[in-house]
């Protein structure tokens, strides 16, 4: 959130590579040991394994679209009401027919762009704190979608499914898309003016301001990146469920799940500091938990107090170093 | 000559107090005289009797969450702590009367429990209040779960749900008292006096408007973070005696209560991230949101488009409060 939320915070361990390839190893760790100590070997073919990489790309797409946010200091908790008008915008437009597919996906990402941009001006035009104005943001479009939509609208025509179910050889496109993205985000980040600005207004956004960076133009363009990725994941929901319903964004917990991978992945919630590959060795961390936790048998509930408790202790792993106070 | 200076003195001093006046008192006022209008019976000291108790178990929850929001922090745990005070009324008392006030008791303390868990890890691991009490949501949610099998059965005895549901009669001109207004009374006095009366409560406002600096002025931030968890969290479990009162016992009636509970304080003027608010400010906030509530049922508005209202007033409420803010310098 605003830089005010954290003071002096100097992490004093390593960051940059060490904090994605320490958990990336040890999800790995995690998801191999299971698979042995349970004898679920076949687990660790190439089956398996394409499995645990599909379980990342819903929460992955938007999770790296949230990492843009917080970067900037923001904070998106509408997407997972914007994943849900996004998949059934386009399985309501589609109708199952072909030539409608192209007309929805437009539509969806034009919604989706507007949200971010009406996200960013509350926050940078109306100096509505973050957390208010995207809550509010959700509240509004859910509230209009459920009372349009009670139920399943509309479906995906059999090409569209192509999107999440279709492959290169083994790989799926769904899986091979999620790390393109995550490679063009990347070099946003570091490589165009847009990424650097993003870093410095995060980091510091009056310092950015008297710099002569139009911080609010940043502010909006992270909030349209995360609010496009969220539009990009309900298309892809719709895809994999073949329609969509006015609940799905909310059943899958986006919102708060996208901020907790993105802060695993060791991006600072006040902002300037972090990126996606760590967001993406995040989302890897959540999805060898579950199967963890699918091939050791744990139901339902207790698998929800372990992850909370995961939650915060995979944060805790890098905020104890800190010195300060933090909020 | 002076009668003139005298007059705008007399006229600035007004502005003042009027100024001082919390703007969400006003709006709640006006929203519930519209809701009256619409309804008049609400203008009856029955109506305005049943409309506090309606309201009482959201002001708790606000007075609780305005420490931690004045902190500067954010206690996202208090709607699943509802839900596990309620499915775990159900399970302790096991419908026999003579439980309650044990079961009462194990639940405070629970509660208790779960607001050390969530300040020790805000203080002591330094983990983001957003973040670490987004993992206690998920795990007391859970938790819930766990303890009654995902579907909770039977119901509270009733002198469990009295304190939600017990009602005065014959009452001389209000006709009828809840039980509930003696307790939301109860509960705000206590907060008042917690948050504006006591050296903790300068401390707390201290931590929130500068954490490094009441550090310096040698405040012990640990120990004020811990405390208004705490609080929180036992703010929460009231919450839930009394929601228990109100309907059956299910596992969602927590939801989304902390989320209501943050906007009644933000639409009560206080200030996200810290230093700034007042008890007026979040029981009128809370009061404020019930009222809407009513007035959009009275509309006949269907439930999602509730939603889409109280979104609506939330921006605008946090929108006024900052552009008021800015005038202000």
């Amino acid at each position: 959130m605003s830089a005010a939320g954290v003071s002096g915070s100097k992490p004093t361990g390593r960051r940059g590579l060490g904090a994605p390839a320490l958990l990336l190893v040890g999800s790995v760790a995690l998801y191999v040991g299971v698979a042995f100590w349970t004898g679920q070997t076949k687990m660790l073919e190439t089956d398996g394994v394409i499995g645990l990489l599909q379980r990342m790309v819903a929460l992955g797409a938007v999770a790296l679209g949230q990492t843009f946010t917080i970067l900037a200091g923001s904070i998106d908790l509408s997407v997972a009401n914007l994943i849900s008008v996004a998949a059934v915008l386009a399985s309501f437009i589609m109708q199952g027919r072909t030539e409608m597919m192209l007309p929805a996906i437009g539509v969806v990402l034009v919604v989706s762009a507007l949200v971010g941009v009406v996200n960013g001006a509350l926050i940078s035009r109306l100096h509505v704190n973050p957390f208010i104005a995207t809550l509010g943001v959700g509240l509004i479009l859910q509230g209009m979608l459920s009372a349009s939509f009670t139920d399943f609208a509309g479906s995906v025509p059999r090409e569209f499914q192509a999107v999440a179910y279709g492959s290169f050889g083994v790989v799926p496109y769904s899986v091979a898309a999620l790390f393109v993205l995550a490679a063009v985000a990347s070099i946003v980040l570091s490589a165009t003016r847009f990424g650097a600005h993003l870093y410095a207004v995060g980091g510091n956004a009056e310092g950015a301001r008297l710099a002569g960076i139009r911080t609010d133009l940043v502010t909006t363009g992270a909030h349209v990146v995360c609010s496009l990725s969220a539009g990009v994941t309900g298309l892809y929901l719709a895809s994999r469920l073949r329609s969509g319903a006015p609940w799905i964004g909310r059943d899958g917990v986006y919102d708060l799940e996208s901020i907790a991978v993105v802060v695993i992945g060791g991006t600072l919630l006040a902002g300037g500091r972090g990126g996606v590959w760590g967001t993406l060795a995040g989302v890897l961390l959540f999805a060898s938990l579950d199967a963890a936790f699918n091939m050791m048998g744990v139901s339902a509930y207790p698998k929800l107090v372990l992850r909370g408790a995961i939650v915060i202790a995979a944060v805790a792993v890098y905020t104890v170093r800190m010195r300060g106070q933090v909020a | 000559m002076t009668l003139a200076l005298d007059e705008a003195r007399r006229r600035s001093r007004a502005i003042e107090a009027a100024r001082r006046v919390n703007i969400a008192v006003v709006v709640f006022l006006v929203f519930y005289l519209a809701v009256g209008l619409l309804q008049p019976t609400y203008l009856e000291p029955p109506g305005l009797m049943n409309f506090l108790r309606r309201a009482a178990p959201l002001a708790i929850l606000a007075s609780g969450e305005l420490f931690v929001l004045v902190s500067g922090g954010f206690d996202l745990s208090v709607g699943s702590l509802v839900t596990l005070t309620v499915v775990g009324g159900s399970m302790l008392t096991a419908n026999d009367p003579s439980k309650t006030w044990w079961a009462i008791a194990v639940l405070y303390g629970i509660g208790c429990l779960v607001g050390l868990i969530n300040g020790a890890v805000v203080a002591y691991l330094r983990t983001p209040s957003i973040i670490a009490t987004l993992g206690t949501l998920l795990s007391v949610n859970g938790a819930a779960m766990m303890w009654c099998g995902g579907a909770p059965r039977g119901y509270l005895p009733d002198n469990f749900r009295m304190f939600g549901r017990f009602v005065f009669h014959d009452v001389p001109v209000i006709r009828i008292f809840p039980l509930a207004i003696v307790v939301l009374a109860a509960v705000c006095g206590l907060a008042y006096w917690g948050l504006h009366g006591t050296v903790f409560g300068r401390r707390v406002f201290a931590v929130g408007d500068n954490a490094r600096a009441a550090e310096l002025a040698g405040v012990q931030v640990e120990y004020v973070r811990l405390g208004v968890f705490v609080i929180s969290a036992l703010a929460a479990v009231t919450a839930g005696v009394m929601l228990g009162g109100f309907g059956g016992v299910s596992i969602d009636v927590g939801l989304g209560l902390e989320l209501q509970a943050i906007a009644a304080c933000v639409v009560g003027g206080v200030q996200l991230m810290g230093g700034r608010g007042t008890l007026v400010g979040a029981v009128a906030g809370a009061l404020t949101l019930t009222a809407l509530f009513a007035l959009l049922t009275l509309l006949g508005l269907p439930q999602p488009l509730k939603e889409t209202a109280q979104g609506i007033i939330l921006i605008a409420a946090v929108a006024f409060g900052a552009w008021r803010q800015r005038r202000a310098g």
